[in-house]
């Protein structure tokens, strides 16, 4: 039979356990980023481009009839170049890899860029072929950020590729 | 003294204060902190237990999966409420035992040698344990949600294991599929199952397993936490909007902790963190260590095969095969890799009594480092040089209190490897060869270093248990105390009571009759 002083201090002890699993189940509170932030997602997957090279009758004539693809484009996919400036000021300057064992794959990047909330002008640029000089995709726009809230760089082709959401 | 085990032995000593502070309330067979394993195993079936529930009910579905694990907080508050609040708080309480279960048995340097198995099995549950915590916050698809995901698709990202980055999952509210929440409820199954599965290979090595706590420690953990629930029902954070940052949130820090500290580091810190803690832990048993005892030796010719010792062994390091000299019998053998050296099995064998009249005691399982024969050696020669009017005997197990100080004139202290080691019959022998009283110290309920040694004991003197002490031996004359390292006081004061009773003839009873072996009867 347990005495009256030890059910008092299981009572106590058993308290204390639920109190302090209670307690740091909820707080303190967390936030992630400050009141007056707001956040730039930059998230682009993106195959880069290739240079195929038309054959001639002559290579076309000596390979077998069900192999006769009239363009010779090799595995390896191009890097990509992107920059992002925002107010004028470049925050990010990268050369994205294709990834894969042959370089044929994608190449990606996912960056996040907490920025102040209110009016910027973000401007993002893209070269996904680098045989060619320059960007052939541009996108420059004047933003409004509120508060908390989330826009998204993403790239595809279909939609006139560079987009801001 | 290396860095590791001065702190190692630093901490065991802060611990095993606090686990015998907490002996007064709850006793030793009551005191979590003796039983954390099995504690944390209970609130795992709390776990399940509440989550079948909320699977039966749940919508899987980004809107109609927040909707309905609202519903249950709020209307049906009574029922569903309190079983989402129970697994919540189950959940952050198991993390918390599992943490505090390893530390203890890292204090008490129970990660080599025959725990080698368990520990090393131990280390993947810590990760499934997490990733099942993680995961579940993700069904509920508030904010919270919203923040873990993310965060955790983004440390995930850091390692090159995906082609594409897994956050793009989360970039924006159309991103998530109804089926999300359909995958996500088979992972929050899956690794629970594997998790049960790593646990029951965690234990596999052990024999008597503690599955559960005594069921005053179930029910108190059950009411603390329904009242926990009821006073602060586990709700959602506001719902999930991947338009948005979320806000200030209420945070669960026993299991995503990781993500605060994500954003106050960075991935690479983090992930090398754990990456570097789990190698730690696996590489703990490769630290110099004490070197392993010499282990359990079974004699054929002294084997009956009476399966005892397979029923005592903490580790389940006997199995018993055919006799090979006498058909029809079975005989006792040792698995090295798993004996602990404690020498229970040599207390539980009936061959142990040193009341057989051959010279040389041999039995059928034995100890090298400290034999039978020797232990029965060693009484009867300070038997005889015992002299005052109140001669005791102390048997005490090497680990507990330190013994060594109660030796005088007329008190003989004799050190064992585990007080389960003790026949219980040279209880008996020790009084009818010249002793009026016998001390059995072991450690405390529940905190003997090989489990059962301490419960054995009790038992085997309390005739519960094979070998048992005869009942003719005076109650009264044999002491059974329970005081671990570092509390010789309760062991002095254990010695002070039973000389006590000895004083009075009235208490102490008639003494039992003389046995002098080498006159080859009883005299």
């Amino acid at each position: 039979m347990l005495k009256p002083a030890a059910i008092i201090g299981q009572v106590i002890l058993y308290g204390a356990f639920a109190a302090f699993i209670g307690y740091f189940a909820t707080s303190p509170k967390y936030h992630q980023v400050a009141d007056d932030v707001a956040l730039i997602k930059l998230s682009i997957s993106h195959l880069g481009e290739r240079e195929c090279r038309k054959r001639t009758a002559e290579e076309l004539a000596k390979m077998p009839p069900n192999m006769r693809a009239p363009l010779d484009c090799p595995r390896e996919r191009s890097d990509i170049r992107l920059e992002v400036d925002l107010d004028g000021q470049p925050i990010l300057q990268t050369v994205m890899h294709p990834t894969g064992l042959y370089k044929d794959g994608v190449s990606t990047i996912y960056k996040r860029f907490e920025v102040k909330a209110g009016s910027h002008r973000l401007a993002v640029r893209m070269n996904d072929n680098l045989v060619k000089p320059g960007f052939n995709f541009v996108k420059e726009e004047q933003i409004s950020l509120k508060p908390h809230q989330v826009m998204v760089i993403d790239f595809n082709p279909d939609r006139g590729g560079l987009f801001f959401r | 003294m290396s860095f590791h085990t001065t702190l190692r032995k630093g901490a065991s000593s802060v611990f095993l204060r606090i686990e015998e502070a907490l002996d007064g309330p709850f006793g030793g067979a009551d005191n979590p902190l003796r039983h954390l394993g099995a504690l944390g195993l209970y609130l795992l079936w709390i776990i399940v237990g509440s989550g079948l529930y909320l699977y039966t009910v749940l919508d899987t579905g980004i809107d109609a999966v927040y909707n309905s694990i609202g519903y249950l907080s709020v209307e049906q508050w009574y029922l569903g409420g309190v079983l989402r609040s129970l697994h919540r708080y189950a959940s952050d309480g198991f993390m918390l035992v599992m943490t505090l279960h390893l530390i203890r048995e890292w204090c008490y340097g129970r990660y080599y040698g025959f725990r080698l198995y368990s520990w090393i099995t131990g280390v993947p549950l810590l990760w499934l344990a997490y990733i099942s915590g993680i995961g579940g916050y993700w069904i509920v698809w508030d904010q919270l949600a919203q923040l873990s995901a993310t965060a955790t698709a983004e440390l995930l990202d850091w390692l090159p294991i995906f082609s594409e980055p897994s956050a793009r999952n989360f970039l924006t509210p159309d991103s998530i599929s109804d089926r999300f929440f359909t995958m996500l409820v088979f992972i929050h199954i899956g690794v629970p199952l594997l998790l049960i599965l790593g646990l029951w290979a965690h234990v596999h090595r052990i024999s008597h397993v503690d599955y559960l706590p005594t069921r005053r420690v179930m029910l108190a953990t059950l009411l603390a936490l329904i009242v926990l629930s009821l006073l602060q029902p586990a709700l959602s954070n506001p719902p999930a909007n991947l338009a948005v940052i979320p806000g200030d949130l209420d945070f669960d820090w026993f299991i995503l902790f990781i993500h605060p500290l994500t954003d106050l580091t960075s991935p690479a810190i983090v992930w090398l963190l754990l990456f570097a803690l789990t190698a730690l832990l696996v590489a703990l048993p490769l630290l110099p260590h004490p070197p392993p005892e010499p282990v359990a030796v079974v004699d054929a010719a002294n084997c009956t095969g009476c399966d005892r010792c397979l029923a005592d062994c903490p580790y389940a390091a006997i199995s018993m095969q055919p006799h090979p000299l006498r058909p029809g019998f079975k005989l006792a053998v040792v698995d090295s890799d798993l004996c602990a050296a404690c020498g229970i099995c040599a207390g539980s064998c009936p061959s142990s009594t040193p009341f057989r009249r051959r010279e040389t005691l041999v039995t059928g399982i034995d100890m090298p480092q400290q034999p039978v024969h020797a232990l029965r050696e060693q009484l009867e020669q300070t038997l005889t040089g015992l002299s005052g009017p109140r001669r005791v005997v102390v048997f005490a197990c090497a680990r507990g209190a330190d013994a060594s100080g109660l030796a005088a004139a007329d008190t003989v202290v004799m050190p064992l490897l585990c007080a389960g080691m003790l026949p219980p019959s040279f209880v008996e022998y020790a009084l009818r060869g010249g002793a009026d009283g016998v001390l059995l110290n072991t450690c405390r309920p529940g905190g003997c270093d090989f489990r059962l040694g301490d419960r054995w004991t009790r038992e085997r003197l309390a005739g519960e248990r094979e070998p048992h002490l005869r009942r003719t031996v005076p109650a009264a004359r044999l002491q059974l105390s329970a005081a671990a390292a570092g509390d010789e006081s309760t062991l002095s004061a254990a010695l002070d009571d039973l000389r006590t009773r000895l004083d009075n003839e009235a208490l102490a009873g008639e003494p039992l009759p003389p046995y002098l072996r080498r006159a080859s009867n009883h005299a």
